[in-house]
């Protein structure tokens, strides 16, 4: 059975904005929490401000409530808006339009999965805000995503679609903890001299809350939250599920399988490889000489390349092997 | 009761109602009369809700865009089955099988030498100049000299036995998949009742247009052949109907983007580079199926597929240029072909059809326009009629007025008093009048599903059952004998 290569990147995509949706659950999550510590620095600016920033939806934010930064009208933004193309709302949209497009290639349960999502969705934009509590978004949000994970992995043929739904997740996965990672290093924290304090603890736990991965990272690490400890965890460890080299190992290796079954290796492989031997290579101590923003940056953009790489051979559908 | 031409149909009209007839149970329903009767109130709203939910969560939604409000609206599903019996269904079986293999034999016709032109039998300014004669496939035979492989006849019941042809649909009748849905649904929600009647199966029509599909391959295509079904996009709102044919018989649903014309051939864009495409059962308009030929800003159609599919490249089905055995005014002719053709007497008959076009026909039409139905020759969807015994004096006039400034765009056909059908109401089971419309495949074989879509008129009294125009639809038995 062949794959239409639109009908791939619609798959590609279903898989990116389920992700993407629980991104942004978890960046409300964070804001959510570090708003409730008190602002004991003077003069530092809104946590929710970093939360906007860190989801790129700043400029979109001001532009619809100027500098209104209550938690209610961000959350509005974040979580319900339809005219923001990242709420979680629009993501739950498009995953299921995408969905919509290419019934023919998902499971009747995955779309039933994806279709529920959107209807619920609708419903909650009915109801009252005042009966809507912002940890119930987000739980709701991320129930959502192990859904329609789970339901895959359940039920879809193990065929080409599979590894693009995967390919999709997986990327938009490795995206969204780099930028997570980089919000607290570069946005969160007001100062280099906060480093180390009580605040840059609290909001490391934070940041792995919003990972579900705070417990995890106690029974890994134990102890004190360095960032040195948290880079390993969430940038080289390989028992971490949301860490960039699990991410790109999991692309890499769905990769692989479509160059198996295509019987034609591209550009997108190489890519891949490229990036997962660098991961596996480099050491916690090169990624802070580098600078861990910098090499973020870097991580975002090589992910970017991938992406655009695997456009260029599978999706647009100018392939000619 | 039969109208004839000249006459309507009495002052006021009995409706036959297929369930009831004197007071008695008919028998095809007499498997069903206890289940209805003895269901209680509350227990059919929850059946109710029940069936919308599965219809949104299933996603059978007639999709509207553009037009503000729920872009998924439903057609509304009703519970209550219509039933036929098995002798009733071989008559309009062997009716609808007849009327299917004419309408194909006068598209091979027309498009060839057109004997039935010169014989007279039907006028050639009605063949040949009509919108929908496509010269970019005269002299042009397709596989098997099927033009049309699926027919949608609209059926309408007046009596026991009376059945009439209301409009052939030899293009891309729409509306099977609720056929197959609304089955699905009853058999889910009532199992009891499939297991008390013996209703005919229908689950089998996804196979039987595979076959009828690949069993239309080009002349140049060896081995199995590939089927697409081409669709205008996710925002038609037939499209849920593409994709889920799509998905039962295995077969890619296409849009133009994914298509392109190379060598002699029509490819579809897959992630391991263009495959072959044999056959393209298309669900687009002619006018938008290749730029080069026709609408040369379409952007649904495939740039070259004409000269492909003249060449024995790749088939299209339904062929391009079936439109012209579906038209409104040659529909009058029908009879004739059955005639002229197969040798034969039309087993369904058609309506008395006034056309405009002709002075005395029209001078009857204005004068009696409260009694008749009035449609555009090209119309559809129930839009731009006047229905007369329920139009008020100023809708008459105003259309009066539409019919002199072009006369020829206008039939008139008298008020059939359609069969009704009990239906539940909010009050409880009233009857509601219904329409009934088969799916004829047409191939190697010619194949008929027992089964159809019934539309019904949710609106007490309305005829019209369209669901542009509050028609809703009903699960529609054969009862095995």
């Amino acid at each position: 059975m062949t794959l239409l290569a639109r009908h791939a990147s619609n798959l590609f995509w279903v898989g990116r904005y389920v992700e993407r949706a629980g991104t942004v659950a978890r960046l409300l999550e964070v804001g959510a929490r570090n708003a409730l510590i008190p602002n004991t620095s003077g003069g530092y600016r809104n946590e929710w401000d970093s939360v906007l920033q860190a989801s790129g939806n700043s400029q979109g934010f001001k532009e619809k409530y100027g500098d209104d930064l209550r938690e209610r009208n961000i959350e509005s933004y974040l979580f319900f808006d339809e005219e923001n193309p990242s709420s979680v709302a629009s993501c739950i949209w498009q995953a299921r339009e995408n969905a919509r497009i290419v019934r023919t290639a998902l499971t009747s349960q995955t779309w039933d999965i994806l279709n529920t999502a959107h209807q619920e969705m609708r419903e909650l934009r009915r109801t009252e805000r005042s009966k809507l509590s912002t940890s119930d978004l987000i739980d709701w949000t991320l129930r959502q995503g192990a859904l329609v994970r789970g339901t895959i992995e359940d039920t879809q043929l193990r065929n080409d679609g599979y590894d693009f739904l995967n390919i999709g997740a997986y990327l938009e996965r490795a995206d969204s903890t780099a930028r997570l990672l980089d919000v607290k290093y570069f946005v969160l924290l007001p100062q280099v001299d906060y480093v180390g304090s009580g605040l840059d603890n609290y909001q490391w736990r934070t940041i792995l809350r919003a990972l579900s991965a705070h417990r995890a990272f106690n029974w890994v690490y134990g102890g004190e939250v360095t960032a040195a400890k948290i880079a390993d965890f969430l940038i080289l460890n390989r028992k971490t599920p949301r860490s960039l080299i699990t991410s790109a190992e999991e692309a890499n290796w769905h990769l692989d399988r479509l160059a198996r079954s295509y019987g034609r290796t591209t550009d997108a492989q190489s890519c891949a490889r490229a990036l997962v031997a660098e991961l596996a290579e480099v050491s916690v101590d090169d990624i802070f000489d580098e600078g861990l923003h910098e090499f973020l940056t870097r991580m975002i953009a090589e992910v970017g390349k991938l992406s655009a790489s695997i456009g260029d051979v599978y999706l647009s559908g100018e392939a000619r092997p | 009761m039969v109208p004839n031409k000249r006459g309507h149909m009495g002052e006021k009209p009995a409706y036959f109602n297929e369930m009831f007839e004197d007071g008695a149970c008919r028998p095809p329903y007499a498997g069903i009369e206890g289940w209805a009767n003895d269901m209680p109130a509350e227990f059919r709203s929850l059946k109710q809700s029940e069936a919308e939910a599965l219809f949104r969560r299933i996603g059978i939604t007639f999709a509207v865009y553009g037009e503000g409000g729920d872009p998924d609206r439903l057609i509304p599903f009703d519970m209550f089955p219509r039933v036929f019996s098995t002798s009733e269904w071989r008559k309009l079986e062997r009716g609808v099988k007849q009327r299917a293999r004419a309408l194909n034999a006068f598209l091979l016709d027309v498009y060839g030498r057109g004997e039935i032109v010169r014989a007279g039998k039907i006028p050639a300014r009605l063949v040949y100049q009509n919108e929908a004669f496509e010269k970019a496939v005269v002299g042009f035979k397709p596989p098997r000299g099927v033009y049309s492989h699926i027919v949608g006849i609209d059926l309408v019941r007046t009596g026991p036995g009376e059945f009439f042809v209301l409009e052939d649909n030899c293009r891309t009748p729409s509306g099977v998949s609720y056929m197959l849905e609304n089955r699905e649904i009853m058999m889910r929600m009532f199992p009891q009742l499939f297991r008390e009647n013996r209703i005919a199966p229908v689950e089998n029509y996804p196979t039987l247009l595979r076959n009828t599909l690949a069993s239309v391959a080009p002349e140049k295509c060896e081995g199995d052949p590939t089927l697409a079904i081409l669709t205008p996009g996710h925002f038609n709102s037939a499209y849920y109907e593409h994709s889920f044919l799509a998905d039962m018989m295995g077969i890619e649903l296409v849009e133009g983007q994914d298509l392109f014309v190379e060598g002699d051939y029509c490819w579809m864009r897959t992630t391991e580079g263009p495959q072959k495409v044999d056959v393209i059962y298309r669900r687009i308009d002619d006018a938008y199926i290749d730029p080069l030929c026709f609408k040369p800003d379409s952007m649904l159609g495939v740039p070259g597929l004409m000269n492909v599919y003249r060449s024995g490249g790749v088939s299209i089905t339904s062929a391009p240029g079936a439109g012209v055995a579906d038209d409104k005014a040659v529909y009058t002719f029908v009879p004739e072909m059955i005639r002229f053709y197969l040798g034969e007497e039309p087993i369904l008959n058609n309506v008395p059809t006034w056309q405009c076009a002709k002075q005395d026909d029209l001078r009857y039409v204005l004068d009696n326009l409260g009694d008749l139905v009035v449609k555009e020759v090209h119309g559809s969807g129930g839009y731009g009629m006047l229905v007369g015994p329920k139009s008020t004096k100023d809708q008459i006039e105003a259309f009066r007025l539409k019919i002199e400034e072009d006369p020829g765009n206008y039939i008139a056909q008298p008020t059939l008093a359609l069969s009704t059908c009990p239906t539940f109401v909010e009050e409880g089971i009233a009857p509601r009048h219904v329409d009934l419309r088969p799916y004829c495949l047409v191939g190697e074989s010619i194949e008929l599903v027992p089964g159809g879509l019934t539309r019904v008129a949710l609106t007490e009294g309305s005829l019209v059952v369209n669901s542009s125009q509050g028609g809703g639809v009903k699960d529609t038995w054969v009862i095995a004998e």
